[in-house]
């Protein structure tokens, strides 16, 4: 009995979150279109209440749950508690964007909690089929929410690509997991862990399954060569989507790499690096160029966000307590900053009008110069120019990577950088140097104008005080990786 | 010695009335905007006084020092000191941020707020590179800096202004993120990002090298040496006057005087193992800059090119290692900033009234503008390095410092007494002589109350430092001497 209380507290947050969104998907039945605020206030009464239980439960021990399948650790809990805080903030941009679409349904609000209940199972799972199960009710849910907006085209096209590519990444990483398998005997991090600190398994095998799981994580990621389905999902999806797949689902993303990479297979680091280093610096090439030629803001962004795994890979391929520290560092700098960045599109969109083109941001300054500023300080931060938080997160990766000893790679990912400068500039560029082509007035529901300026002033104010940030990333992963 | 914060005020008083010049909105509170920006530049300037009248001339080593944690997971502090070399370069960047901004008060007329905001948060992120005794505090001062100085090129400058502002910053950036490389890895060896736990690293002459140009590119992009120069005339010619003024009298400075607090103490032996090149590359830019700038048609090119002449100085005057012409380079600076902004803002008040900056529209000024031709001769006999005005006394050093070196250094370094006269006053017959070349200029106003303030006052100071330039080399003496000591003495480990 008591094996079984430790168990449900573990995944106390899992299940009041799966919970309520059933909860708010039976309330939708009985709610009429009028009041479906109802709706918007439970979800964000869920993610309220997510985060309360995980600090509640939260010890800075390690706790194993249900034979070993789940785990309740400082890095758990954290990264949870951004998802919560990106899931939060993501709903109070998106509103007033998906009651103009016809997408302000339940369906919404309960595909959004089950993905992100998808995404608490990839944070906590500690047995390759509970990782692989957080990340299909992630996906599936993912899937359906591109596709919501049933008679956009292109966004049934984007959600057709999207499972496509997915189901087949999805493929590649169960067969690199069954081979694990075959290799080790067992499924679970840590019974692979220290069954390959024995090193009796045939060679071949292991490094063929490190291939695929790899190449899986990759896709996921959306690094470079996995990175085909990025643009045209970013693009395609209907922007409050696109800016739950950049910037939420990336937290998550980066927890799964770092419970299997580094948590399950960090014996096999030698082999992994060299994949990660060359997709490192092709995704930071590739990302950052191609980028450049884009006219289309959310693509731009997928480039750029392609380029930041890059730089997030960086970190990770470091194979050390410090690069996992940096690299969580960075991951949370770009889910903040590409809440930002989509939260800014979502802002100067309206009815029957998508701000997605660059050219729609020309002359931002002289329509809403406090607008403008909030874009600027965000375009800053992704170029990584101090002071903003975007400097700090480079800088992290960066030493962790020089400390790991790639000196050339880190000459080579700042060359890159002012590439990447570039695109961010020209932003800046249409906002600031540009007369407006558009003098329509930007109508947004308050608190989405007060939480947009809160997470761009965030940036430039964590960019001056990041020591709390780098302490809770610091203590997460100190406390959870051996 | 105040028991205040004086380097802290002098950075955040500037920042913090930015703030609240932009606070005040748009162009309908434009006079409200100026009367704030002007209060915030000279409490600002106010603030800085007390380094110049509580400075202890005999100590060489740094002075207000301020020290707190920061980010101890990296071992970050924010820690500000100045020294003899860095005080007069505060006072200058204080003083000319009042003198843009009064610049300012009638010419621009569009997004007024932003205009002075921006140079104020630019003069207390300049001040903070000057103090900064923590290599990632001064990075992010040195970085952050290029934020509002893109902008002001950008936003209020001439017709191909995005090319040169986006080109400035790419450059810029390219050559900091080297730099930023190398604290990296200095941190690595020290555990620390403190300036002076470098200074005392031993390093293989190798390794020494390799900082030493992760250094050089982020710095000689700044000062700016041949041949990554280019962008400066573009950024010049674009800026409008207040850009201009700030780039040629402070922003280029940065460069200089990064130069002799990093890379040369860190790596001192890869300093004279390379004096060679860098002698070289100054040579070229005080002779071969000098042709270019005879050749110009657009009066701020000219002056663009003149300002990389004088860098030049500023350069060779660092890498002949004697006193005499380390002073010199420092006199240099501060002097090259006095006649660099008086020349850009005499281009100023013509492109004001005339909208044309190229030579060939002028003609026969004096006639319309006779109080304006006064002081455009003079600055431009100080920019020619006349005996008694500011810009003779630290060629004058240089030229000696160069000689006690080489003879034919101090040839070609003199050569451009005789080039600098020849582009300036050839500017200068051009424009303000002869007869009046057309009805524009005919119906030239001269300068107003405004104009004639800040000409004076900068005129005055020319003069001043010219006859008397004891002041700055009174300051830097100590700190000098300390330096030279430093530099002699090898970083190589023992045993190699």
């Amino acid at each position: 009995m008591n094996g079984l209380q430790t168990d449900l507290i573990a995944a106390l947050p899992e299940i009041f979150v799966l919970s309520m969104a059933m909860i708010i998907l039976l309330a939708d039945l009985f709610i009429k279109p009028a009041n479906r605020i109802i709706l918007f206030l439970l979800a964000q009464i869920t993610l309220l209440g997510a985060a309360f239980i995980t600090i509640a439960t939260h010890t800075p021990s390690v706790t194993y749950a249900f034979s070993g399948m789940f785990v309740d650790d400082p890095f758990a809990d954290v990264t949870k508690l951004m998802i919560y805080l990106s899931t939060s903030l993501m709903l109070v941009y998106t509103r007033q964007y998906i009651t103009l679409r016809g997408m302000y349904r339940g369906e919404f609000y309960a595909l959004v909690l089950f993905a992100m209940a998808g995404m608490m199972v990839m944070v906590s799972g500690q047995h390759f089929l509970t990782l692989y199960m957080g990340l299909e009710l992630l996906s599936l849910c993912l899937y359906a929410l591109v596709a919501l907006d049933r008679d956009n085209a292109r966004a049934t096209e984007a959600a057709m690509k999207y499972f496509v590519l997915g189901a087949l990444a999805s493929g590649m990483l169960l067969y690199g997991i069954s081979m694990m398998y075959g290799a080790t005997g067992s499924l679970n991090i840590s019974e692979v862990a220290s069954a390959l600190l024995n090193g009796s398994q045939d060679k071949p095998v292991l490094v063929l399954g490190t291939v695929f799981i790899v190449a899986g994580l990759a896709f996921k990621l959306g690094a470079v060569p996995f990175q085909m389905w990025v643009p045209d999902v970013y693009e395609g999806s209907p922007t409050a989507i696109t800016l739950f797949i950049g910037s939420v689902t990336k937290l998550a993303a980066f927890a799964f790499v770092i419970r299997i990479l580094a948590q399950g297979l960090f014996v096999l680091a030698i082999d992994w690096q060299g994949m990660l280093m060359i997709m490192a610096v092709l995704s930071i090439i590739i990302g950052n160029i191609t980028a450049i030629a884009q006219t289309n803001l959310k693509r731009m962004f997928a480039y750029s966000t392609i380029s930041h795994v890059g730089f997030l890979l960086f970190g990770l391929m470091s194979a050390s307590l410090n690069g996992y520290i940096s690299s969580m560092f960075y991951i949370v700098a770009y889910a903040l900053m590409s809440l930002a960045g989509f939260g800014m599109i979502l802002l100067l969109s309206r009815k029957g009008f998508e701000a997605e083109e660059l050219v729609d941001l020309k002359g931002l300054n002289q329509r809403s110069p406090w607008f403008a500023f909030l874009m600027l300080i965000t375009m800053f931060s992704m170029a990584g120019v101090p002071p903003t938080l975007g400097f700090y997160a480079k800088f992290a990766v960066l030493q962790a990577a020089l400390q790991a000893g790639f000196l050339w790679l880190v000459v080579f990912a700042v060359l890159m950088a002012v590439i990447g400068a570039f695109y961010y500039l020209r932003i800046v560029k249409l906002m600031y140097f540009d007369e407006p082509a558009d003098h329509s007035p930007i109508i947004n529901p308050p608190e989405m104008n007060m939480l947009l300026s809160v997470n761009a002033l965030g940036l430039l104010f964590l960019g001056i005080m990041p020591q709390r940030l780098m302490d809770i990333c610091a203590y997460a992963i100190a406390h959870s990786l051996q | 010695m105040s028991s205040l914060p004086i380097l802290s005020l002098a950075i955040w008083v500037p920042v913090f009335a930015g703030v609240l010049v932009l606070l005040t909105g748009d162009d309908k509170h434009a006079s409200s905007a100026r009367w704030i920006a002007l209060l915030g530049s000279l409490i600002a300037f106010a603030v800085t006084i007390p380094l110049y009248t509580g400075f202890n001339f005999a100590d060489g080593g740094f002075q207000f020092q301020e020290g707190y944690n920061w980010i101890p997971t990296f071992n970050i502090h924010y820690h500000l000191g100045v020294d003899g070399i860095a005080v007069p370069l505060i006072l200058l960047t204080s003083f000319t941020t009042v003198l843009v901004v009064i610049a300012a008060w009638e010419v621009i007329q569009k997004r007024v707020a932003q205009y002075m905001a921006a140079f104020l948060i630019m003069s207390g992120l300049m001040i903070g590179v000057f103090s900064a005794l923590d290599a990632i505090l001064y990075y992010v001062y040195w970085e952050a800096m290029l934020i509002p100085m893109f902008l002001v090129i950008g936003v209020w400058g001439g017709p191909n202004r995005v090319y040169a502002t986006i080109k400035f910053f790419l450059y810029t950036l390219l050559g900091s993120l080297l730099m930023l490389v190398a604290f990296i890895y200095l941190f690595y060896q020290t555990n620390s990002f403190e300036v002076v736990d470098y200074y005392r690293l031993p390093m293989t002459l190798p390794v020494q090298i390799l900082v030493f140009l992760a250094f050089f590119m982020a710095f000689a992009v700044k000062i700016p040496m041949w041949p990554v120069h280019t962008w400066l005339p573009d950024a010049h010619v674009e800026a409008p006057t207040g850009g201009s003024v700030v780039l040629a009298a402070i922003a280029l400075k940065l460069g200089g005087y990064s130069f002799l607090r990093f890379a040369m103490p860190i790596a001192p032996d890869a300093a004279h193992y390379l004096s060679g090149f860098m002698i070289t590359l100054s040579l070229i830019a005080v002779v071969y800059i000098a042709l270019v700038a005879l050749v110009q048609q657009d009066m701020k090119k000219l002056i663009a090119y003149s300002s990389i002449s004088h860098m030049g100085f500023v350069t060779l005057g660092f890498f002949i290692f004697n006193s005499i012409g380390l002073e010199g380079a420092v006199v240099q600076m501060i002097s090259h900033g006095f006649i660099s902004s008086a020349m850009f803002l005499s281009v100023g008040v013509l492109y004001d009234r005339m909208h044309s900056r190229q030579i060939a529209d002028y003609g026969g000024v004096v006639n319309t503008m006779p109080k304006f031709a006064a002081f455009a001769v003079l600055f431009a006999m100080a920019n020619a390095g006349l005996p008694g005005t500011s810009g003779f006394v630290g060629e004058f050093m240089v030229i000696l410092g160069a000689l006690q070196k080489n003879f034919w250094f101090a040839f070609l370094a003199s050569t451009t007494l005789i080039l600098g006269a020849a582009y300036t006053l050839w500017m200068v017959k051009r424009v303000f002589f002869g007869e009046i070349a057309n009805v524009h200029v005919d119906e030239l106003l001269d300068i107003n109350r405004r104009e004639l303030l800040i000409l004076g006052t900068l005129a005055i100071l020319v003069i001043g430092f010219g006859v008397y330039p004891q002041p700055i080399t009174e300051m830097t003496h100590a700190t000098v001497a300390q330096f030279l000591d430093h530099m002699a003495i090898t970083k190589l480990p023992a045993g190699i």
